[in-house]
């Protein structure tokens, strides 16, 4: 089956199985930040923005985002670039696999709540995974970026 | 991990009807979420989404909340009227679902489909008394919709949430944050009574009523715990990975009078 949708801002029409996965498919296009993980949509590490909001792409079909707005770290290494040297700085990522997820999930957080208290940056990012750092360094970065923000202000 | 899940053809929908006649067929799928169907080792005929009819509003009438099916859970986690009418329950019932891409993607309609052992929402829309709409067999109770047999071909509408519900507090046990729940509680005053719903026991929420009126006279530290002594002996417990019968037992007490004493602090 033939679906239309924008992929970071550009249209994109491809050719579809009905089962492929929105991950396979964004993968497809060259958007490699997008990581293969549980599989189980526990571990966040596909999370792209479909509309501005932050889904799991492992389950969900190609099909049911055409006609939509997809969003992949390779589309917002502006918006990302203005706190990803925070987390970075607190030796938060140390493998790097979790951390695109990390980042997608960061860049909806924040648009949608720009001051978050630490615990509501631990309940927005509770569904991303990191099995290296124990998350106080990405909290720490996260906090380190709102602080720094708060200076400028 | 290997492709567990085929799908021969997707179709959305552009019809009530459309996706009624296609669900007939026993290989056709309704999509929800996906979250759960993503994790089946089958082959679906024709997938069918609902995704084109509107079906993720929340609206208000007087009396009730209409629910559309593919309303998202974090929609009804955000939501300030329900917020409202539930005192906070209904985010506390979802907030620990997985995380937010999750609860983005997951629906009402595919959880309450489902009507899985472990479901938070079960138990909470039990509570609230939560009436369903199916396109061919019409409205009912969601206590009558969650004994049908799971071989029913309908298309969950959406739900209607009825303003009655005085007060209601939902209460949850997990051996780890985002994890499946050991224990759900939800107990609502509503229609001159208290349900108490308990789920995740393993099995599928049940719903109980203050049979021998032990709340009638007020709730105290001592009727709150005679309550929850009577919940747990009616309620049948089983045993899985997360927790064995006994155990559940006794958080049931535990949160089942917590839940009490919430509710006439609340009130």
């Amino acid at each position: 089956m033939e679906i239309k949708l924008t992929l970071n801002g550009k249209p994109v029409s491809a050719s579809v199985d009905a089962d492929t996965l929105l991950i396979d498919f964004v993968r497809d296009h060259g958007c490699y930040s997008v990581k293969r993980g549980c599989e189980t949509a526990n571990c966040g590490l596909c999370t792209v923005l479909m509309d501005g909001t932050p889904v799991l792409s492992c389950s969900m079909l190609a099909a049911r985002a055409a006609g939509h707005h997809i969003q992949t770290l390779e589309g917002l290494q502006e918006e990302a670039a203005d706190f990803v040297g925070f987390i970075a700085d607190q030796g938060a990522e140390q493998c790097g696999f979790c951390n695109p997820g990390f980042v997608m999930n960061t860049v909806a957080l924040l648009r949608e709540n720009p001051d978050p208290t630490d615990d509501e940056i631990r309940a927005y990012l509770a569904g991303n995974l990191c099995r290296c750092s124990g998350y106080e360094g990405q909290l720490r970065g996260i906090r380190a970026y709102l602080d720094s923000r708060k200076g400028e202000a | 991990m290997g492709k567990v899940l085929s799908i021969n053809q997707y179709v959305r929908a552009q019809s009530l009807d459309e996706a009624y006649t296609l669900c007939q067929k026993k290989n056709n799928v309704v999509l929800g979420g996906m979250l759960w169907l993503k994790m089946q080792r089958r082959t679906v005929g024709t997938a069918i989404d609902l995704c084109d009819l509107g079906l993720d509003q929340i609206e208000e009438t007087e009396t009730d909340y209409r629910i559309g099916a593919m309303v998202s859970l974090r929609a009804l986690e955000t939501h300030e009227g329900l917020a409202a009418l539930t005192d906070g329950a209904m985010a506390e019932a979802v907030r620990h679902i997985v995380g937010v891409q999750f609860r983005n993607g997951a629906t009402l309609g595919g959880s309450l489909w489902g009507r899985f052992g472990f479901s938070d929402v079960l138990t909470l829309f039990l509570a609230l008394g939560a009436r369903v709409r199916l396109h061919h067999a019409g409205e009912m109770a969601l206590a009558d919709f969650a004994a049908l047999p799971r071989t029913t071909r309908d298309i969950l509408v959406g739900v209607i949430v009825p303003k009655a519900a005085e007060r209601v507090v939902y209460l949850s046990q997990r051996n780890i944050s985002t994890d499946f729940p050991v224990l759900t509680v939800a107990l609502a005053a509503r229609d001159g009574g208290y349900t108490c719903v308990v789920g995740a026991r393993p099995m599928p929420a049940a719903v109980f009523a203050d049979e021998q009126g032990v709340l009638a006279q007020g709730i105290t530290e001592d009727s709150a715990r005679a309550f929850a002594e009577d919940i747990a002996s009616r309620a049948v417990f089983g045993s899985n990975t997360r927790a064995g019968a006994d155990y559940r037992r006794e958080i049931c007490k535990v949160l089942v009078r917590r839940a009490a004493l919430a509710l006439a602090k609340e009130g």
